[in-house]
């Protein structure tokens, strides 16, 4: 029988590849969503590991995950439960059990299930009987021996045969999904230029399990056509790189050199990697001591005349707060990015979460405001970074940038932008006239001072952290510093005039408007649409500009009998809505795992209220 | 107003309109004036200075000079240095810090801005004292001092300035006193001078909260007993009468009177800055009174390469044989495909 004639078709699936933290998954699974980008799938990635670099070996603690949800239509989230899960070792089950759908396919190394590998897992004897899972489509594989096999004359060591093991499993799951092996093939050949073995042994395992996978006719291939995405090109990117670019795509449309001090944090350190490695574009990166400085080292270069910006998670804010409270008070520049993971303390360093809001908004002393803004998906980290570099260039004001650890690690595929379509960024540099320069005359409309570049003939000027005039002059006068801070307020305010309205997601008016923020989109809209299409009368309003809020929120929010705010926290950013806008009820769904929402328990609750009259 | 390129000035053209605030008598206005004097001889146009300081008494430095001026925050004033010069390796980058500022709460960021060879100069105000919050013991304080905060006196070790920055791998360090204009001036001269970061000790008089603390070795009564001032290449002779000096005793520097058991100036060390074994510099920072005179002048002047010169050159490089040229090139490399 052909392949072609028993092929099913299906709309979308969820694959998680999941290992030992040394098993090599993220690339398995990042080889998987490149091969399906290319071929023209919409997909959303999710990768999910360990704190620990090597946990211990064969233990759920040390499990890491790699999920890829791919469809023939818009796909917006990496899937709440998997329609095929590749499990390197018992640990894998353990770990993933709970997040698989009924009856899935279920792909393991049988090998690695030795019965101390069982008992490390928390099993007794058969996990796949512990757990009830009979009558799922079991596959069980001797990857490892098979590896061994197939690799036996090339003459490898025997930790880089087992090291294929991660390709022989992708190989079957490439032939369970009827794709090709060629952009894989091509990888081996760059990633292992120097070493022709290497990239034969993982050939040879891939192929192998490809061949498997026919062979034992088990397995039915599965094709998932292309999605109709909007013409153009297109390249798989994630939050963090999109988050960088955009700082760079803001540092040339500004014409000004970019500055980057950071200090490695996960889920943050894509970031400062990234424009490290972007010394070809003449990016600045500068690992610093310490968080502090960090950001100080990112003022004293927005004090030069850089785009200054620095990158953190959580903890990280916290230390920065006092460098942000001067910036607030120079009014110099600069970019801070929070890519938000589970608090309090240490939390949970590379689990996702959206907690930090009251912190960017209020947390330094003093009437201290910034703008905060958050980006929603992977890719448009990219459009976000360039706002907010933006805003803080034009406006002359420190901006907060919010992502978290879902969309920072997260990928999809992102059609390209061209630069020539990008705004030009224009900030207020202070040039010589007759008048002598002082540093704190604004702009009228919109109350930025002028930013004069040390090296600029006759603009010699002071700024600090004390209260000053106008002029510049330090000075204790109650009712100066009264004005001052009222200044400082109304700048911040007048971003409104440069940033667009709320836009919501279905009908304007309705029984039900679902309100988040951030990276929580694509759970929300594809719970959203989903309900619209079950005849719901149900809207979202996903919001990215949270300080200051877009002008039409009011208007948005009278037009729906309930608003039910989602978050993944205890409710911050409904107390904020409540505290501007008063006259509306807020329901609160809220879930603080360090897990994403999923798309089912977003549906069920929404149905519930609706349901409930 | 002066011109742009005018390149002749007078101290005068460094004084801002500014207020000065410091408690008469104190060190400050002495170093002040020392600084704004150097700067005339520099040939370095007024528009390229940028003073960076942090919190302290010494910090408000910055508003009293008439160039580009940035007080930060409590001991972070390296970090922002640091980040000034590395964004723009054109500018003359000093930072303006104290005992409390750089050792304490900003201890951290001075040892990394000293390891990096970042090109700053940081002159240091040691009055050994917190002024500004009236009167607490600092990091340099002497052991058993009795202050506000220490009531039954200090039971903490101080440091030692040199010793922390040549710990910290430093390149230049130099110790002046803020009443010795001449000395300041020359010294400040040569920190701007040289490549790197530099360090210069100030010993400096807090004359509200620790009045007098050096005059035991600084007095003009005894100074010329209890200071040495080292110059490149001369040997260690010091003393009113110039009848002082030092030599290496076994592995020990010791004080010796020439014409004493034959000893002559031949026996004497020869001061050498530019030495890059910091061993005889550890010892001479570290000279305290009364066993030694105290050391002036500029104890450690090495070569080394600088970060904001590497940093250029490793940009230089890369950017030369780099195929992303701009943007565009960033966004269309690697994998990407097109959907027709």
């Amino acid at each position: 029988m052909s392949k072609s004639s028993q092929i099913v078709e299906k709309e979308e699936v969820v694959i998680r590849f999941s290992g030992d933290s040394g098993d090599g998954m993220q690339l398995t699974g990042t080889l998987f969503s490149d091969t399906a980008a290319l071929y023209g799938n919409d997909l959303v990635t999710f990768p999910d590991y360990p704190a620990e670099i090597r946990a211990p070996q064969g233990t759920v603690g040390g499990v890491s995950g790699f999920t890829v949800h791919l469809g023939h239509s818009e796909i917006n989230t990496p899937g709440d439960y998997a329609d095929v899960l590749v499990a390197m070792n018992p640990a894998a089950i353990k770990a993933n059990v709970r997040w698989i759908k009924a009856g899935c396919t279920i792909i393991y190394d049988k090998d690695n299930f030795t019965d101390k590998n069982i008992e490390k897992a928390g099993y007794i004897s058969d996990p796949i009987k512990e757990e009830k899972l009979e009558d799922y489509n079991i596959i069980a594989v001797n990857i490892t021996s098979i590896v061994k096999e197939a690799l036996k004359d090339l003459g490898l060591d025997p930790k880089s045969v087992l090291r294929t093991k991660n390709m022989f499993a992708l190989g079957m799951v490439y032939w369970l999904f009827d794709r090709d092996l060629q952009y894989t093939e091509e990888y081996f050949d760059k990633k292992f230029k120097s070493k022709p073995e290497v990239i034969e042994a993982n050939k040879i395992a891939l192929r192998a399990g490809y061949y498997y996978g026919e062979t034992i006719e088990a397995l039915t291939p599965v094709r998932i056509n292309p999605a109709p995405i909007a013409k153009g090109k297109y390249r798989n990117i994630n939050g963090n790189t999109a988050t960088a670019w955009g700082f760079i795509a803001a540092s040339e449309k500004a014409g000004l050199n970019l500055f980057i001090g950071s200090y490695p944090i996960t889920p943050a350190t894509g970031i400062l990697e990234e424009l490290a490695a972007r010394k070809d574009l003449g990016v600045k990166s500068f690992q610093a001591e310490d968080e502090i400085a960090g950001i100080c080292s990112a003022l004293g270069a927005s004090f030069a005349g850089n785009l200054a910006v620095t990158s953190t998670s959580g903890p990280g804010l916290a230390l920065k707060s006092e460098a942000i409270g001067l910036a607030v008070m120079a009014e110099l520049p600069i970019v801070i990015v929070n890519v938000q993971r589970g608090g309090p303390s240490t939390g949970l360093p590379t689990k996702t979460e959206q907690s930090d809001l009251m912190q960017a908004l209020y947390g330094r002393n003093g009437e201290s405001p910034v703008v905060v803004i958050a980006a929603s998906t992977p890719s448009n980290c990219f459009h976000f970074a360039f706002e907010a570099a933006r805003i803080a260039l034009e406006h002359m004001t420190p901006v907060l940038l919010l992502t978290d650890g879902f969309i920072a690690n997260g990928s999809e595929p992102w059609r390209i932008p061209k630069m020539k379509d990008l705004p030009a960024i224009k900030p207020p540099k202070a040039v010589k006239t007759d008048e002598p320069y002082y540093p704190y005359f604004r702009d009228p409309e919109r109350l930025s001072r002028f930013w004069a570049i040390p090296g600029t003939v006759g603009l010699e000027h002071r700024i600090g952290g004390l209260e000053k005039t106008m002029k510049g002059t330090v000075s204790y006068v109650p009712e100066n510093h009264e004005e001052m801070v009222k200044i400082r307020a109304e700048k911040v305010e007048k971003v409104v005039e440069k940033i667009p309205d709320l836009t919501v997601f279905g009908e304007a008016s309705g029984d039900l408007l679902m309100v988040g923020w951030g990276g929580t989109y694509g759970h929300l809209v594809t719970s959203a649409r989903e309900l619209q299409a079950d005849g719901f009368k149900v809207s979202l309003a996903s919001f990215n500009y949270i300080k200051p809020f877009p002008k039409n929120v009011r208007e948005v929010f009278k037009k729906f009998k309930r608003i039910v705010v989602f978050e993944l926290n205890l409710g911050q950013f409904a107390d904020y809505l409540r505290m501007n806008y008063q006259e509306f009820t807020y329901e609160q769904f809220n879930k603080v795992q360090g897990v994403p929402f999923t798309v089912k328990e977003i549906k069920d609750y929404c149905i519930k209220l609706l349901e409930e009259k | 107003m002066a011109e742009a390129v005018v390149t002749q000035y007078t101290a005068k053209d460094f004084k801002s309109d500014q207020e000065i605030r410091w408690c008469p008598g104190c060190g400050d206005h002495a170093i002040l004036s020392s600084v704004q004097k150097s700067l005339t001889d520099l040939g370095i146009s007024r528009e390229k200075y940028a003073f960076i300081s942090g919190i302290g008494c010494s910090s408000r430095f910055p508003y009293y000079m008439n160039t580009y001026g940035f007080h930060g925050i409590h001991g972070r004033a390296s970090a922002i240095a640091s980040g000034v010069k590395i964004a723009n390796p054109e500018l003359s980058v000093w930072q303006i810090t104290g005992d409390g500022d750089a050792l304490a709460i900003g201890g951290n960021h001075f040892i990394h801005a000293i390891r990096r060879n970042v090109d700053i100069n940081i002159i240091l105000f040691n009055n050994e004292i917190y002024g500004l919050t009236k009167g607490q013991y600092s990091p340099t304080s002497t052991k058993g001092l009795v202050t506000k905060t220490s009531p039954f006196g200090t039971v903490e070790d101080p440091f030692s300035v040199g010793e922390l920055v040549i710990g910290a791998k430093g390149k230049f360090f130099a110790r002046t006193v803020d009443s010795n204009i001449a000395l300041s001036t020359q010294i400040y001269g040569e920190a701007a001078r040289h490549k790197g970061a530099s360090v210069i000790e100030v010993l400096q008089n807090c004359v509200i909260f620790n009045d007098g603390i050096h005059d035991v070795v600084v007095d003009k009564e005894v100074r010329d007993e209890r200071t040495i001032i080292l110059k490149q290449g001369e040997p260690m002779i010091f003393g009113k009468n110039r009848d002082k000096g030092l030599i290496l005793d076994g592995l020990k520097l010791k004080v010796v009177t020439l014409g004493e058991k034959g000893i002559t100036e031949k026996n004497l060390l020869v001061h050498d800055a530019t030495e890059q074994n910091p061993g005889i510099q550890y010892m001479l920072a570290n000279m305290r009174y009364p066993e030694y005179p105290v050391a002036l002048g500029v104890i450690r002047s090495v070569v080394a390469q600088t970060y904001d010169r590497d940093l250029t050159e490793q940009l230089k490089n890369v950017k030369a044989s780099a195929k992303i040229k701009n943007m565009d090139d960033l966004l269309n490399s690697g994998s990407v495909w097109d959907v027709e």
